[in-house]
């Protein structure tokens, strides 16, 4: 009863934009629709099909797990590099002949576990060992990497037939689309509500936004600051578990780069890399551009070093068009 | 050599300088006193080139000037050297010294030349021990404020203004400062010089201007001979109103907070004292007699030594470190701290409410909340109608004005933003309340609001501890109070025993009364 006024739109315009979500998404949206309209008409007949749209949702679900965690990390004022390495090593661990004798259940909790000890890791190093995140994840980057070789002698581990209920992930389709795409949708659904509707989210603005004013209002800042990047590794294991069932593969070469797709989702989100603000919505928003892109020039033959180049230059324009907006807003 | 005549500063809501004359002549140490308030920092910020004054005139060796940035003021010979000072940590002293005019040719810098310059500023100044390569952060706060004169003296500036130099040293560190002092003034170099110690005054002073209410109320009286009280007087008996609510008819109630011994090395030593419910507590100092560190110590957010118990339950000070060294295994995984003050019912609104209280991108209720989240969350699920009308009560409650709990908070007034720290600690059952320079930066109407929500809090039994400059605010507000001076508590007395103009005299004085 108390939001009657401000939901209605007619009544409270600014109410209501506020809640629509800082028309930072409308930009985000409006983006979107022009890639899908150059899809439609540089590639009428291919672009529009289920079978381009599963496959481009199915390419963004591993990234898009993991961007849900770098979301939280630099909303609470830090960088997590090590995403990539961290899913890597998970994907190993849970390939190994060891492992994969105790089926598919335990192969998938082990990833899980496997990425949120090394979140664990990252988080102690920089609340409690007071590194600088930027050190201790670039650190985490190239000993998770180095680990994952290790334990695979550099080789790819296939995932034995005895175990592919991890790979029916991704060819069991329900209403035609995989089941790791639910997984996808499934942990941006929990992480908007984490982030949204409870006291942990709530402190992640506090944390990035100020920390100290978090710290003299009672808030156990460095606790905070290491949960959010278990949590990150939380998400690093679930990713772990998509990709294994996209590449019916374990690899230490999985995931290369994807900290760098990641950050990148979560910046043309409307994330600032200064913590404090920033939206899941807006981060998977940002993926899509991304995934979107990739698909157009896939699907027009084009070069893929031509595609780098577009990526690029989208941050800087997001970025750009993202700081005028502040400006306007500030007071 | 340099002659204000009737500078006028308004900003919005006050007029900070309301017709200020200044008269400095080559050669001598010009001492700038007043109260907080009075106007010292946006006259020398005027002087600086920070502010353009909006009436007045600026007369500099006969010519008239009128500095319109900091690189401008420079350029005419002004140097300031503020309280804060404003060097760059990881760079080398020579580099400092020089930043912005450096020794290089075609942008490459000449780094012997530079370290050589460097020396020659620094022995000039009596301390050609200071190496020009090492890096500042490394340097004592002395040797730093020897490196700012150093750059002030390298742009051949022949007025420097001194901002509470001495704020910041310990006692033999002033000796030195005031001896480079002397020999800049014996090389014609005039020296503005700002401080509320007044036994400084006299020794390194000529002459004196007091400020009160942004107007000059004395031009150049002779800084060694003028009597204490003439100028304690004339600082005093502010012309701006204030409102106090009237005192608590009943007598405080039990003892809520006692401070036994309290001591953090270089801030203050053996403090002790005690709040009770319903009592407001004021600590009268200047900056740097360890007024807020105090605070600090209670909250938890400063380690000390010494004992703090509140509602007869000890917080140890200290980490769990220092548990551990304790030998209490049990304590160090207690969680310490802030963390620990607050879940015991207290509160504390800091003295920069900005960087320190506010979530200024967050809305009010955001902003009210964060201190007492788990009461409005079941198993770490936030109950948003919950929430939002504590907000809206505690809003009406308090007046904060507008009326509108989603607003974020950085678009409300000083006042407002204010009260809705304050708004923070009325939940969760708070036993007792930190306070740090509460009104700083509100106007004066929205200060009488905001006294009677703090009397109104003690009336509640909830017990206050208050620290603010300006010494008829702790007169009017406290209860009782204790005086500071240089980390040390030395008077405490009811406030209605006490005046501005006594309490004014033991804190720039040092003499108990």
């Amino acid at each position: 009863m108390t939001d009657t006024g401000n939901t209605s739109a007619v009544v409270a315009g600014p109410g209501a934009l506020r809640r629509f979500g800082d028309m930072r998404h409308l930009g985000l949206l409006v983006a979107l629709a022009l890639l899908v309209l150059v899809g439609l008409v540089t590639r009428p007949d291919n672009f529009a099909t289920a079978s381009n749209l599963v496959s481009i949702l199915s390419l963004a679900a591993t990234i898009g797990v993991i961007t849900v965690g770098a979301t939280f990390v630099i909303i609470g004022g830090g960088i997590d590099l090590s995403v990539g390495a961290i899913m890597a090593l998970a994907s190993v661990w849970a390939t190994t002949v060891a492992t994969q004798e105790f089926g598919p259940f335990v192969m998938a909790v082990c990833a899980i576990l496997v990425g949120t000890g090394a979140g664990l890791v990252n988080g102690l190093l920089i609340a409690y060992g007071r590194l600088v995140p930027f050190i201790a994840t670039l650190a985490m980057l190239v000993a998770a990497r180095g680990l994952a070789q290790r334990m695979s002698d550099r080789k790819t581990q296939l995932i034995q037939t005895g175990n592919s209920a991890i790979v029916e992930l991704s060819t069991t389709r329900v209403l035609g689309i995989p089941l790791l795409v639910y997984i996808f949708a499934l942990v941006v659904v929990l992480g908007w509500v984490l982030l949204n509707r409870t006291t942990f989210g709530r402190r992640t603005y506090a944390v990035g936004g100020n920390p100290e004013a978090a710290r003299l209002a009672g808030i156990d800042v460095r606790r905070h600051t290491m949960l959010l990047y278990a949590l990150s590794g939380l998400c690093c294991g679930i990713a772990a578990i998509l990709i294994m069932a996209r590449t019916t593969t374990g690899s230490s070469t999985h995931g290369d780069l994807y900290e760098l797709d990641a950050i990148a989702a979560v910046i043309i989100g409307g994330t600032l890399l200064t913590g404090g603000r920033g939206t899941i919505i807006g981060s998977i928003l940002g993926l899509l551009i991304f995934t979107l892109i990739t698909n157009l020039f896939i699907l027009n033959g084009l070069n893929t070093s031509d595609q780098l180049i577009a990526k690029g230059l989208i941050i800087v324009v997001a970025v750009l068009l993202q700081r005028r907006n502040l400006k306007e807003r500030a007071p | 050599m340099l002659v204000m005549r009737g500078i006028v500063k308004q900003f919005p809501g006050v007029r900070a300088l309301d017709g200020v004359d200044l008269d400095v002549q080559a050669g001598e140490v010009h001492c700038l006193l007043g109260q907080n308030g009075a106007g010292k920092s946006t006259l020398i910020k005027v002087l600086a080139g920070a502010h353009r004054p909006d009436e007045g005139t600026i007369e500099l060796n006969g010519a008239h000037v009128s500095p319109a940035s900091p690189v401008d003021a420079i350029r005419l010979g002004i140097a300031t050297i503020y309280q804060e000072l404003d060097l760059v940590e990881g760079l080398s002293v020579a580099e400092n010294i020089f930043l912005g005019h450096e020794h290089a040719r075609l942008g490459f810098t000449n780094r012997a030349a530079g370290n050589r310059a460097a020396h020659e500023v620094l022995a000039r100044l009596g301390h050609p021990e200071i190496r020009p390569a090492t890096e500042v952060g490394r340097l004592s706060p002395a040797a730093k404020q020897v490196v700012s004169m150093a750059r002030a003296l390298s742009h051949d500036a022949r007025l420097i203004v001194m901002d509470e130099p001495s704020a910041a040293l310990a006692h033999d560190e002033v000796a030195n400062l005031f001896r480079i002092i002397r020999e800049l003034t014996a090389q014609g170099v005039a020296v503005v010089y700002i401080s509320h110690r007044l036994e400084e005054i006299r020794e390194i002073g000529d002459r004196v201007t007091v400020l009160k209410d942004g107007r000059t109320v004395a031009v150049g009286l002779p800084a060694r001979d003028t009597p204490t009280n003439k100028i304690v007087s004339l600082m005093t008996g502010r012309n701006v109103e204030y409102v106090f609510p009237p005192r608590a008819a009943r007598p405080p109630g039990e003892e809520v907070l006692r401070v036994e011994d309290l001591t953090s090395p270089g801030a203050f030593a053996g403090v002790s004292f005690t709040v009770r419910a319903g009592e407001i507590v004021g600590l009268a100092g200047l900056v740097g007699s360890g007024r807020s560190e105090i605070l600090e110590a209670v909250y938890g957010a400063r380690d000390a030594a010494g004992h703090v118990v509140l509602g007869g339950e000890p917080l140890h000070p200290g980490g769990p470190l220092q548990a551990v060294r304790r030998g209490d295994l049990l304590g160090a995984l207690r969680r310490g701290g802030v963390v620990r003050s607050v879940r015991r019912g207290m509160g504390l609104a800091p003295e920069e409410r900005k960087a320190q209280a506010l979530l200024l991108d967050q809305s009010v209720t955001a902003n009210i909340t964060l201190g007492n989240l788990p009461e409005f969350a079941r198993l770490g699920w936030l109950d948003r109608g919950r929430e939002k009308a504590e907000a809206r009560r505690l809003v009406e409650a308090l007046d904060i004005r507008p009326r509108d709990p989603e607003r974020p908070v950085k678009t409300l007034s000083g006042g407002n933003q204010q009260k809705a720290v304050l708004a923070r600690w009325l939940l969760g059952g708070r036993r007792l309340l930190l306070l740090d320079e509460p009104t700083r930066g509100v106007d004066v109407g929205a200060r009488a609001e905001l006294y009677a929500v703090i009397r109104g809090l003690a009336d509640q039994g909830i017990g206050v501890l208050l620290v603010s400059s300006e010494v008829p605010e702790v007169l009017g507000l406290a209860d009782r109070v204790l005086v500071l001076r240089e980390g040390s508590v030395i008077h405490e007395g009811d406030a209605q025993d006490l005046d501005e103009h006594r309490v004014l005299d033991m804190i720039m004085d040092g003499r108990a009364a």
